[in-house]
């Protein structure tokens, strides 16, 4: 964004240590977060049911389960233990490894270990590093997608305020922010892929073709960008319009500044700060699951590995996710509040 | 998913009670006119917000009066018609889903329970867990912004961590493992009505962070004004001041957010009833339509575009109605 030097300088960081102070210190808030974030989980899904009355060592082995077989899953997977202690076999386990025993039935479960799912019988490492590419792909692909459009149009809309192409975008903009994905995903997929027969809609892993891989994630990200799109076309345009009628616009326009550096260089830079805020989050949010676009298009990913996990109470999935969740979302943030600074000469990291 | 809010607006959206304030002052030399006559003179104006107005409120009547219209039109959402469905593929017989004067919007797929009667009947649950989690998000996001404005200090930072620690939660998955952990039946309910005041508190609590910033930021910058200070030295204690002069005063901010609160949390019903954990069958809501619909997206369009045209109509409607309201309390909007 222009050439102007964008770090650097007296007034924008206060030296490499400070930054990297600032940095030691928000990595130590997020790791506080995560904590939390496992304890919460973890009292989500065993405080309640035991506040309800329900036995999760019985729904873990089956509907007939004999009193010896609940308890051996109950000491296998150290489920009487205190909630502390279980949250510390966990953190260790990640980095240790962990061994689950219970009389002579052992499981290893190799560092790093997020745990053992009972359903599945299988490590749930594995299933992360399965599912996290599908899902990085299509939030990835999809953002780049909704932050040109809707960015673009958002601008569009500002400048040409009242007009009918601003008119236009900003109905398109509404609609878009009311249509669920979960709608607009099964008419793409009624129109493109079964009536029109363009794309197949099947998810192909990048691995085995790209073309295929192209076909399968084209309807997900252009669905997902959509809604997206439409949210930041409108904050862009209402922010835009803030600031172009701010005084530090008016000054660059008297000192005679061509309309496009006004605009590209001088507004653009503040219109771009709340952008950034929300697509931390957004980014965050999606990289952890995007929950509602992966069922409606059968996407492998964490997000429908974490559905069909909470529907089954398969604790150490949803442990697992929720941990990438968090800190996707968490990572994202941090980034972004770097990225202010670059942006924006004003912000200090401290 | 980030509440498409506007913080610019809605934090300047308060000096509108200023000028209407110096307005009826000078009552005597200009016809003095209230915030809320300036907003509705504006809003009168918005011919879109008035449309997304009419049709909230229709959509109010509708779902109040369910029953009473599935009556009158004749059909009840949870019989069966299985005379209507082809054997073979289990979608209706005939064209469009199985459309008919009897049917308006035809019949499910398989048991050919009327799709219109279940519309009626999806209403109300996505008025119902809407309007009721965006009221439960602005008590808890008005009582605690407020504290947290107002006392400051560890107050403000206990809340305010909170607040930062829940925005940052991974929230569309906590709303589902909360939900789906909830025990059938508690507190003398059962059934959807568990799910329903279970989606309700849920949602109600992630979403007051969004109010709380807000609140508590308005509230900082107005415990130091003059009108603050004059009912202090008049010996007015905390809380006279707080929700006597401090909540008048931040009305307008809360409003707005509330309008734009409520097509969030039908959203979020609905998206909790696609996905499985929202209400249980035989009770019809929208999302839980779209779910079963996703099976027979080829064979039976119709009976996905009737409950999605549902959601988006009235996720419109809120939208308009609310960018109209949020506009209207705008002091800098043009009168």
């Amino acid at each position: 964004m222009g050439h102007r030097k964008t770090s650097g300088g007296p007034r924008s960081c206060g030296g490499p240590l400070a930054v990297l102070a600032y940095l030691i210190r928000r990595l130590f808030a997020a790791a506080v977060m995560l904590v939390v974030i496992i304890l919460v989980v973890f009292c989500i899904f065993f405080l309640v049911p035991k506040w309800a009355g329900v036995d999760i060592a019985s729904s873990f082995v089956g509907k007939q389960a004999d009193p010896a077989s609940v308890a051996a899953v109950r000491e296998k997977l150290g489920l009487s233990d205190p909630i502390f202690v279980q949250v510390w076999h966990f953190f260790k386990g990640i980095f240790v490894g962990r061994t689950y025993a219970a009389g002579g039935d052992v499981t290893h479960c190799a560092a790093p270990c997020f745990g053992y799912s009972f359903r599945t019988e299988q490590d749930v490492w594995p299933v992360l590093t399965d599912r996290f590419p599908v899902t990085l792909g299509l939030a990835l692909g999809a953002a780049v997608l909704w932050l040109v459009f809707g960015v673009a149009a958002g601008v569009l809309s500002a400048l040409k305020r009242g007009s009918l192409w601003d008119r236009g975008a900003m109905v398109i903009a509404l609609s878009g922010v009311s249509l669920p994905i979960y709608f607009t995903g099964l008419l793409s997929l009624a129109i493109f892929s079964y009536g029109l027969g363009w794309i197949d809609g099947k998810y192909v892993p990048l691995t085995d073709s790209f073309s295929g891989w192209l076909g399968g994630m084209i309807l997900p990200w252009v669905t997902l960008a959509f809604l997206y799109a439409a949210m930041y076309a409108r904050i862009t345009r209402a922010t835009m319009l803030e600031i172009l009628g701010e005084d530090y616009i008016r000054t660059a326009r008297a000192k005679g500044l061509k309309e496009q550096v006004v605009i590209g260089k001088h507004a653009m830079r503040s219109t771009m700060t709340p952008i950034l805020t929300m697509l931390g989050m957004d980014l965050g949010a999606l990289i952890g699951g995007a929950i509602l676009t992966e069922t409606t298009f059968s996407l492998p990913g964490l997000g429908q590995a974490v559905l069909n996990a909470i529907k089954t109470q398969d604790l150490p999935i949803i442990l697992g996710v929720t941990l990438i969740t968090s800190l996707a979302v968490l990572i994202a943030n941090l980034v972004v509040d770097v990225l202010y600074a670059v942006i924006d000469p004003r912000v200090r990291l401290t | 998913m980030t509440a498409p809010l506007h913080e610019p607006t809605a934090e300047a959206a308060p000096s509108a009670a200023e000028e209407a304030a110096v307005a009826s002052a000078d009552a005597k030399a200009v016809q003095g006119r209230s915030l809320g006559r300036i907003a509705w003179e504006r809003l009168k104006r918005d011919k879109l917000a008035l449309a997304g107005g009419i049709i909230v409120l229709l959509l109010i009547v509708v779902a109040v009066f369910a029953p009473l219209i599935a009556s009158l039109y004749g059909q009840d959402p949870d019989a069966y018609h299985e005379s209507l469905i082809d054997p073979l593929f289990s979608t209706p017989k005939g064209s469009l889903g199985g459309v008919s004067g009897t049917h308006w919007l035809g019949v499910e797929p398989v048991n050919g329970r009327d799709i219109f009667a279940r519309i009626l009947y999806g209403a109300r649950i996505s008025l119902l867990v809407g309007f009721l989690s965006a009221i439960v998000a602005v008590v808890l996001g008005t009582v605690l912004g407020i504290l947290a404005g107002f006392f400051g200090g560890w107050v403000d930072s206990i809340i305010s961590r909170v607040m930062d620690g829940l925005l940052a939660f991974p929230q569309l998955l906590f709303i589902i493992a909360l939900v789906s952990v909830m025990p059938d039946e508690m507190l003398g309910l059962n059934g959807s009505s568990v799910r329903v005041f279970v989606m309700i508190l849920v949602i109600g609590f992630f979403g007051w962070p969004y109010i709380g910033r807000v609140v508590r930021g308005q509230t900082l910058s107005m415990r130091e004004r003059e009108y603050v200070e004059a009912a202090r030295s008049l010996g007015a204690g905390r809380f006279y001041i707080l929700f006597k002069e401090l909540l008048p005063n931040l009305v307008a901010p809360i409003i707005v957010y509330t309008t734009m609160m409520i097509p969030t949390n039908i959203l979020t019903e609905a998206a909790l009833s696609f996905l499985g954990v929202g209400v249980k069958p035989p009770t019809s809501s929208w999302g839980q339509m779209l779910s079963t619909a996703i099976d027979y997206y080829d064979s039976d369009p119709m009976y996905m575009i009737v409950p999605g045209v549902a959601i988006f109509i009235t996720v419109l409607a809120f939208n308009l109605f609310g960018d109209g309201v949020r506009d209207a309390l705008d002091p800098k909007g043009s009168r």
